[in-house]
């Protein structure tokens, strides 16, 4: 099956035999991060602030940003992979992204059907807001 | 300024002579078993052997013992209010005013999900999982221990308000904006926030240790399904700890800043929406309820296998529906509130995902009922509680999947159908379970059984009880009786409640009964003396001695299979080696701390202060902690080396039945 | 120690080479994966602020909106500020794998100072907003942004704590193997915290700003 016979403790860049031979250096690897993490978050402000691109998308495009951020500060960051010795890691995080996911989807989700079934008509419903 | 915050002498209810008469009479026991440790000279004994130990066996049992405890506080309250509830028809108010049976209901249903339950299955899971995983202690010892000082920092919190102050109103759930200071300016509710907080710190503390435990630290050779089954359910409903507490203490954050510095979470004004807190609160709520289950049914497998004398039936599939449970326990929450308002497609989505987890439960009472199909069964008093859970528990999951369609849940929501559903699942699944556990593992954490007459006694009484005192419930709640009623009009519905009073009364038989046992096994505990293995038992807490060594097994077992000390025995390999040509080696186990305890003590001080706004008094707790964090960060030995000498002259006293 | 050679048929070499099998791990491996989870349940806790705060964003009750309160460029160098110190940070971690005291100080002072820098910007934001009665006692879209905010301040203001009691600890008792294990906690910690910031000012500041 696999050759591994020890787990990696998270954010240990992995020592695994076959993945020794042309790794980068620790340096090359923190440093290409922080190159993609400014560009993507430079990215992030210029899409919320450009008029150049469709209004309905812009919350999508900054979700899409912000997970593709998420994944480059895990990679590179916290030496997330997809390796033998990292699988424990990847289960907990992958469990702690679907609660996370759950919780802020799902409370969304409630509360908008909740306020569109117990709020009054539109109008009614500006004028109770703005009190 | 006030040095003193909100606390003067008006605080003790000195005009509550039921109040008063409680509390005087357990601050008197109190001080009577302080005396009596100090008199005779335990003090430092109980000081270096178990408030300072961080060994998992030890703390385990301080949990059950602080869970017993409150079983007894918990279920005072119980009492009361069935009695309350009895007398209370017509035109008649019964014993206790409004504002106490509030309290009343409030503090019965917070002490027994949080300090009765919650420590209760936290201390089966101390003892039991890492004997069981085959190792010498926790992933983090002290950390255990601390987790066990702040659950006692809540405990004693709730029970402060006894004597100083009162407890919330509000019920076990706080739903604002009763919660909020417009409606309950009193203290009541800042108890029940800030014992919870603490407490929940610890429960947190407590699943990453089990998680972390489970997962990376197994004797060699367990690979992960060849974990006994309870483990598995250990490691399930751990996994819902690290992930539905922190909404918890999230939610109660925000109700405390509503409270404390008038934000406007759930307020009235401002744009709060109290309906978020009952969601939030339900996101945690619903795991909670298998956080309480899961390790249940984990004691009833190993219990029905080994005394069916089967290995357990379909173990994958008790794996698989264990962590589909685990999964499928966030999907659910807003059952809770259909009647809040959702539209029938949200409302309709969450009763499918309720009945859908029916599914796996379901395939576990097959799995126990298939393991015992065949078998031969030995009736000792651990099984019948496993028989007792499997009929209560499975009308119990019947009741649910009723109220699981919503517009059904629309009729019997908030009824007292709901209150026998959840007290049927509960007591039948988590309290019939933990008392099977109890009666099963006894032996092994103090070498002695606990005597079977008593144990069956007790059992039935519970059982009898139990069935009196709730079966009536749902018949009122069909007949349309609300919870948390302090009197009402309907005549017809008092003898259903005299039924239920009664059915108390054979309850508090059964615990009686439990005491009596308890009592009576510790006179005759030279008769009733056992060496490793007193149940022929399948896992690897019954290779090591009864009680075990503080450092678990001398030579940490090679596992091979499932049921590992089941197949050593299978091959035959009953006789250990001669003693003296084994060798043993030195052993290092965690040092002594008593980090807990202090950290406990400063965080009493701290909560104490934050309920009666002491502003300097809470930092002092505050700072107090941080301290004694910084103190143990600093400390140089972590271990202690326990000698071979030691360890060759306990085996010798102790040979092992069997060698693993 | 004959017993805890493997005597019984059954355990061939490639089932004993399974790291599921190889019993207990690393006390390195053990503490790393404990803090792991211990991370997983601050960022639920993380989540359920989010929640509150999406579904809490636009009840204003009549008081300012995201979009008049607030400034981009001082989010921007926020963000900057944090981004760099998890770097520095990961810079660390390299110089304590080499043992290299010196840099291991200095990446420190940067990473402490970086944050400071943050955490300084952040208090100067919710002062100004509170001089201006934007203060989340004003309504339930601030009582949350607050608290969402404020709660990664705080954990920032405790990673600076933290930092400091371990270069304590790491010129007191040198780069021991606990000292070693504490400062990948305080690794994973730091990056953890930038990756809550990167949803932080993608929700709250530019989603926030969005009409």
């Amino acid at each position: 099956m696999t050759d591994t016979r020890y787990d990696s403790a998270p954010g240990e860049a992995s020592d695994l035999p076959d993945a020794e031979e042309d790794a980068p250096s620790g340096m090359l690897v923190y440093s290409i991060g922080l190159v993609l993490a400014v560009g993507l978050t430079a990215m992030s402000f210029w899409v919320a602030n450009t008029s150049l691109l469709w209004v309905g998308g812009i919350s999508l495009g900054l979700t899409v940003l912000a997970i593709a951020q998420m994944g480059i500060h895990l990679v590179f960051f916290l030496h997330v992979t997809t390796g033998p010795d990292n699988t424990n890691n990847v289960m907990a995080l992958a469990f702690g992204v679907l609660i996370v996911a759950l919780v802020v989807v799902g409370s969304l989700v409630i509360m908008a059907d909740l306020n569109d079934n117990m709020m009054p008509g539109a109008e009614l419903m500006n004028l109770q807001m703005q009190r | 300024m006030n040095l003193l915050g909100k606390l003067d002498w008006s605080a003790i209810p000195f005009n509550q002579p039921i109040i008063m008469g409680a509390s005087g009479g357990v601050v008197v026991v109190i001080v009577a078993i302080l005396a009596w440790v100090t008199l005779k000279g335990y003090v430092p004994y109980l000081w270096r052997e178990w408030i300072t130990s961080v060994d998992h066996k030890r703390i385990g049992v301080m949990y059950i013992i602080l869970a017993l405890i409150m079983l007894l506080r918990g279920f005072s309250d119980a009492i009361m209010m069935r009695a309350q509830q009895a007398v209370a028809a017509g035109g008649s108010q019964g014993y206790l005013p409004p504002e106490h049976f509030d309290q009343i209901f409030s503090a019965h249903g917070t002490i027994m999900i949080f300090f009765m339950a919650m420590p209760f299955v936290i201390g089966m899971m101390n003892f039991v999982v890492p004997l069981q995983l085959g190792v010498r202690d926790m992933a983090f010892p002290t950390l255990n221990s601390v987790a066990l000082g702040l659950t006692a920092s809540g405990i004693l919190l709730t029970n402060i308000s006894l004597a100083v102050g009162e407890f919330s109103k509000a019920g076990w759930v706080a739903y604002p904006p009763l919660s909020e200071l417009q409606y309950s300016p009193g203290v009541g509710v800042d108890y029940y926030l800030w014992s919870l907080q603490i407490s929940g710190v610890g429960t947190l503390m407590t699943g990453i240790n089990f998680v972390a435990t489970i997962l990376k630290t197994r004797a060699p050779g367990m690979s992960y399904m060849r974990m006994p089954v309870f483990c598995w359910t250990s490691l399930a409903a751990n996994l819902l700890i690290v992930a539905a507490f922190p909404v918890l203490t999230a939610t109660l954050t925000m109700l405390l800043l509503d409270r404390y510095l008038g934000f406007h979470f759930f307020t009235t004004d401002g744009g709060g929406n109290a309906m978020m807190y009952v969601n939030l609160f339900w996101i945690w709520g619903h795991p909670e309820v298998y956080i309480l289950v899961l390790p249940a049914f984990g004691i009833f497998s190993e219990v029905v296998s080994t005394f069916s004398g089967k290995p357990l039936f379909g173990y994958r599939s008790m794996v698989l529906a264990t962590m589909a449970i685990c999964v499928l326990s966030f999907v659910v929450w807003l059952h809770h509130f259909f009647t809040m308002g959702a539209g029938a497609n949200v409302n309709g989505f969450f009763g499918v995902m309720t009945m859908i987890i029916a599914v796996p439960t379901g395939v576990k009472v097959f799995n126990w009922l298939f393991t015992m199909y065949g078998g031969r069964i030995r009736f000792t008093v651990p099984i019948l509680w496993s028989i007792g859970f499997m009929v209560t528990f499975v009308i119990g999951g019947m009741t649910g999947v009723l109220m699981a369609v919503p517009p059904a849940d629309f009729q019997l929501h908030n009824s007292l159908f709901l209150i026998a559903h959840f007290h049927n699942v509960i007591i039948g699944g988590t309290v019939f379970g933990l008392m099977a556990g109890y009666n099963y593992w006894f032996p092994k954490a103090f070498g002695f059984m606990l005597d079977e007459r008593w144990g069956r006694i007790s059992f039935w009484c519970w059982l009898i009880g139990f069935y009196l005192a709730f079966m009536p419930l749902y018949a009122l709640g069909l007949m349309g009786m609300t919870r948390r009623m302090q009197h009402y009009d309907v005549a017809s519905w008092q003898p259903w409640l005299i039924a239920a009073a009664l059915g108390v009364v054979v309850i508090l038989a059964g615990i009686v009964s439990q005491i009596i046992q308890l009592v009576v096994s510790i006179r005759d505990r030279e008769k009733l003396k056992v060496t490793a293995d007193p149940w022929n038992g399948r896992t690897l807490e019954w290779a090591t001695a009864s009680p075990p060594p503080p450092w678990n097994f001398a030579v940490l077992p090679q596992v091979t299979g499932i049921d590992a000390l089941w197949q050593k025995k299978r091959r035959g390999r009953t006789q250990a080696e001669p003693l003296k040509e084994r060798e043993f080696e030195p052993i290092e186990v965690p040092k002594n701390s008593a980090t807990g305890f202090i950290i406990a003590f400063f965080a009493v001080i701290a909560g104490f202060a934050m309920i009666w706004h002491i502003w300097w008094m809470a930092g002092v707790g505050a700072i107090g902690v941080f301290l004694t964090m910084l103190a143990f960060a600093f400390r140089d030995e972590e271990e202690i080396e326990i000698p071979a000498e030691r360890i060759a002259r306990f085996e010798q006293a102790n040979p092992a039945e069997i060698a693993v | 120690m004959t017993m805890s050679v493997a005597v019984d048929d059954g355990v061939g070499y490639e089932a004993q080479s399974l790291a599921s099998e190889a019993g207990p791990a690393t006390r390195r491996v053990v503490v790393g994966y404990g803090f792991w989870i211990f991370l997983l349940s601050d960022i639920v806790m993380f989540s359920a602020f989010f929640a509150a705060y999406a579904v809490l964003a636009h009840a204003t009750a009549g008081g300012p909106s995201g979009m008049q309160l607030f400034n981009q460029r001082s989010v921007a160098i926020e963000t900057g500020c944090l981004l760099a110190s998890s770097y520095t940070c990961g810079l660390m971690s390299m110089a304590i794998g080499s043992r290299r005291y010196g840099a291991t100080y200095l990446a420190a002072l940067v990473t402490f100072v970086l944050g400071a820098a943050f955490l300084a910007l952040e208090l100067k934001e919710f002062a100004g907003m509170i001089a201006i009665g934007a203060g989340p006692q004003r309504s339930a879209f601030l009582s949350s942004f607050f608290t969402l905010v404020g709660c990664h301040g705080l954990h920032v203001t405790a990673g600076l704590v933290w930092l400091v009691v371990m270069m304590a600890q790491v010129s007191i008792k040198g780069l021991t193997a606990t000292v070693e294990r504490r400062l990948l906690c305080f690794s994973l910690f730091w990056h953890a915290l930038d990756i809550v910031w990167v949803w932080l000012f993608t929700v709250v500041y530019l989603m926030g700003v969005l009409s």
